[in-house]
């Protein structure tokens, strides 16, 4: 089954994957499209996606896809999986704020829908790959060794949201576009004539673009009660309208009026319901806990530096790790760091490469 | 993908060559409106006129108690509808089954939203209802009975015309969704003992966009498509001429070739079933194993998921379709097979195979041959295969959840 020149394409209708299938289809390989469709946009529908404004794969999207698989004359499926969507990705996110984090719903739906699932639906069809849009490269060296590197084009790395990869996925995926930069991707598109040329890009939390998460957790069973805004040392500040409409690092929406601010979001207090708030100088942190750790390769040992990524955008911090027990690690960063937030990622660099990644339990003082 | 073949007629068929020959003159020369009075409308008049006769002959019925429409669904549609609120003073209620098509089902659920009463009768194991239960099920209130004459998914026979008599001795209307039986099984509305039946054009090797209504002499509906005289004030919209041409000659082919067609299509599907069943372990048939219409295999193949099985085949040109309406649309497992008490799983890994004329022999073993292996490699990826065969299992693409 390996050696077969079959690959699956996950086609989001976006121009990054429909690049990856054009190039793909040009190079021999017997290319295969498939939409994942994820929400259910029917009236009254399981999910209830048309109540939310949600835009995650939506049916424009999977038109794109389905025409651009049409341009370049390749088979092309819409599999329904809105069912894990839900169990795996939604209801993660849902959960991550009630727990007074803030997830990372790409990384998940990576991890389970694109490289667990449509990994297997790959294999069902007797494809020896599966590709995707990722601005991301994979590398093989002699010894057989797989390595994820970042995507060629910096601003538009994606190697943050696949840190969960490992070594049997990485064998078998395919990012065509991840050697490119973006202003290529889109001449490419543009040479081909396909109509997702100058299509915008995604916004991050595809389910709930054009509306507020906040409405959309209370939508799904999710909020919670208003409570107190204290600072560092317990001092009540003000009130807060649930924990779960806050996010660390945040100064906007906290009302508080003693002209000692700016006020930063810089922990939560799930126990008493409290939002603790305080200076920038306090945002800092020294380091963090990382838990469900996944190594991409070798796992890296106690003292080893590299660097961390603490979130999308994040330059990427100097750090040295040590191994905690149950999959944890503790990342002590050269030098603090603002704004570490619980449910987010830290992912671990070397150079260009990324050996692994976890998720941020709690920040080090 | 060099090979095309086609096992999907149940969901559609191609349009026979001596139908689209009778349907050309009416896209060219013969463009007038029936309804009109001067010489344009005359050709398109009498070929109306013409075909309605033809398909009354088809259903020994008059050619008044033809309707045509724009599909199986519309047909469904009136019939249901049309005779639910025109007997709305004497009752609101209706009885059908669980294993109906969409367009009665949904109507029927339509009608529940206006303040109807509707009885879905379960089936057995077989596919098949109980008759005492449909008996017991007619109350004073009971205004209609719809029941399918052979299932889509399965192709389930049910006993129209008992069903019909019935009705009758309880004075209900009675309408069938003839949709899959035309053309495969005799129509007769006078031996089905039945008040409506509906049929559709494209699964009978005429375009899709036509379908016809039989409503005998005397029984009453209320139009769904309000518009001219057309249809005898029934369903307005101007005529689809060349549909109508089409339906009308399909019907003529289809009672011309019916034993033929029908001894055909058994010998092949007859064939792909013990064919596939002797060479690929842990296949169930679904559906009455005799009571059936002679084209339709619905086959469950455990351990594997249907959409996958559909999707390889399609990579070899094999056109099937699974239990469930399509692969995007809804994740539930299939209502007909969930009513005949299939376990979700083994609903989804349900494939239809439906033949048709143009089938052959050849085309079947080619099937044989290569099912087999796609079955054998989809289950080796699969943890309760490898459980049930003994064997070690590579779990690293394993489903944390079972959808």
């Amino acid at each position: 089954m390996q050696g077969t020149n079959r690959v699956v394409v996950a086609m989001s209708g976006g121009v990054d994957s429909s690049v990856a299938a054009a190039f793909l289809k040009e190079r021999g390989f017997e290319v295969v499209g498939i939409s994942m469709q994820l929400w259910d946009y029917s009236e009254g529908g399981e999910s209830g996606g048309g109540a939310t404004g949600g835009s995650c794969c939506s049916l424009e999207d999977i038109h794109d896809a389905r025409r651009v698989a049409d341009a370049l004359e390749i088979p092309f499926y819409v599999v329904n999986m809105e069912r894990p969507f839900l169990s795996e990705v939604v209801d993660y996110f849902v959960k991550g704020y009630m727990d007074g984090e803030t997830p990372n719903p790409c990384i998940k739906c990576n991890e389970v829908m694109k490289f667990r699932l449509l990994m297997r639906k790959a294999l069902e069809l007797d494809a020896g790959f599966l590709a995707t849009g990722h601005y991301a490269r994979i590398t093989v060296d002699d010894g057989g060794t797989y390595h994820l590197l970042k995507g060629l084009d910096e601003g538009k790395d994606q190697s943050y949201f696949l840190f969960t990869m490992t070594q049997d996925q990485m064998k078998r995926v395919l990012f065509p576009v991840g050697g490119l930069r973006k202003d290529e991707v889109r001449g490419y598109a543009a040479r081909l004539g396909l109509r997702v040329a100058e299509k915008k890009d995604s916004q991050e939390i595809c389910f709930i673009e054009g509306s507020s998460y906040t409405d959309f957790v209370v939508t799904r069973g999710g909020g919670g009660p208003g409570g107190p805004i204290t600072d560092t040392s317990g001092n009540v500040l003000g009130s807060h309208a649930g924990l779960f409409r806050y996010t660390i690092g945040q100064r906007r929406g906290l009302d508080i009026r003693d002209g000692r601010g700016p006020y930063y979001v810089v922990d939560m207090d799930m126990e008493r319901n409290r939002l603790v708030v305080g200076s920038r100088d306090e945002l800092y942190a020294s380091g963090l806990v990382a838990r469900n750790v996944n190594w991409t390769g070798r796992p890296m040992t106690d003292g080893q530096p590299l660097t961390v990524k603490i979130r999308y955008r994040h330059p990427g911090a100097g750090a040295v790790l040590t191994h905690l027990d149950g999959g944890r690690v503790k990342i002590v960063f050269s030098e603090p760091q603002k704004a570490v937030t619980p449910g987010q990622a830290a992912v671990f660099y070397s150079g260009e490469e990324v050996v692994g990644g976890g998720w941020i339990e709690r920040a080090l003082r | 993908m060099d090979r095309k073949i086609y096992f999907d007629h149940n969901a559609t068929t191609p349009i026979h060559e001596e139908v689209f020959d009778a349907m050309v003159p009416y896209f060219k020369d013969e463009w007038g409106n029936p309804s009109s009075i001067h010489w344009a409308g005359r050709g398109p008049k009498k070929a109306v006129d013409e075909a309605r006769e033809k398909v009354a002959g088809f259903l020994n019925c008059s050619p008044i108690e033809v309707i045509f429409t724009s599909s199986g669904s519309e047909s469904d549609n009136l019939a249901i509808k049309g005779v639910a609120f025109s007997m709305r003073s004497k009752g609101n209620h209706i009885i059908t089954t669980k294993v109906e098509h969409p367009a009665v089902l949904n109507t029927c659920k339509y009608l529940e939203r206006e303040g109807f009463d509707v009885t879905y009768l379960g089936v057995d194991a077989d596919g098949m209802i109980d008759l005492d239960e449909l008996r017991d099920s007619i109350t004073p209130k009971t205004t209609l009975i719809t029941v399918m004459y052979a299932n889509n998914e399965t192709g389930v026979v049910f006993p129209v015309a008992e069903i019909g008599e019935i009705a009758r001795e309880h004075r209900v209307t009675f309408h069938t969704d003839a949709v899959q039986a035309a053309g495969k099984i005799p129509l007769d509305v006078k031996a089905l003992n039945c008040d409506l039946l509906s049929i559709s054009g494209h699964k009978i090797y005429a375009p899709k966009g036509v379908g016809a209504l039989y409503v005998r002499r005397g029984v009453r509906v209320v139009p769904i498509i309000h518009g001219g005289h057309h249809e005898r004030n029934r369903r307005g919209g101007t005529e689809n001429v060349a549909g109508i041409v089409g339906l009308a000659k399909a019907c003529e082919i289809a009672a011309r070739d019916m034993e033929e067609e029908t001894a055909h299509l058994r010998r092949l599907r007859d064939r792909l079933e013990e064919g596939l069943m002797k060479r690929i372990p842990h296949v169930k048939r679904n559906g009455h194993k005799d009571k059936r219409i002679p084209n339709t295999a619905n086959l469950s193949f455990e351990f594997v998921e249907g959409e996958s099985l559909l999707l390889n085949l399609d990579m070899l040109g094999i056109a099937a379709s699974s239990g469930s309406a399509c692969t995007s649309g809804s994740l539930e497992p299939s209502h007909v097979l969930v009513s005949m008490g299939l376990t979700p799983e083994l609903s989804h890994g349900s494939v239809r195979f439906s033949l048709g004329r143009s089938n052959t022999e050849e085309e079947v073993d080619y099937l044989i041959e290569k099912m087999p292996p796609i079955v054998e490699r989809m289950r080796s990826m699969s943890p309760l295969w490898c459980e049930v065969e003994k064997k070690g299992v590579d779990l690293s693409f394993e489903e944390k959840t079972c959808s």
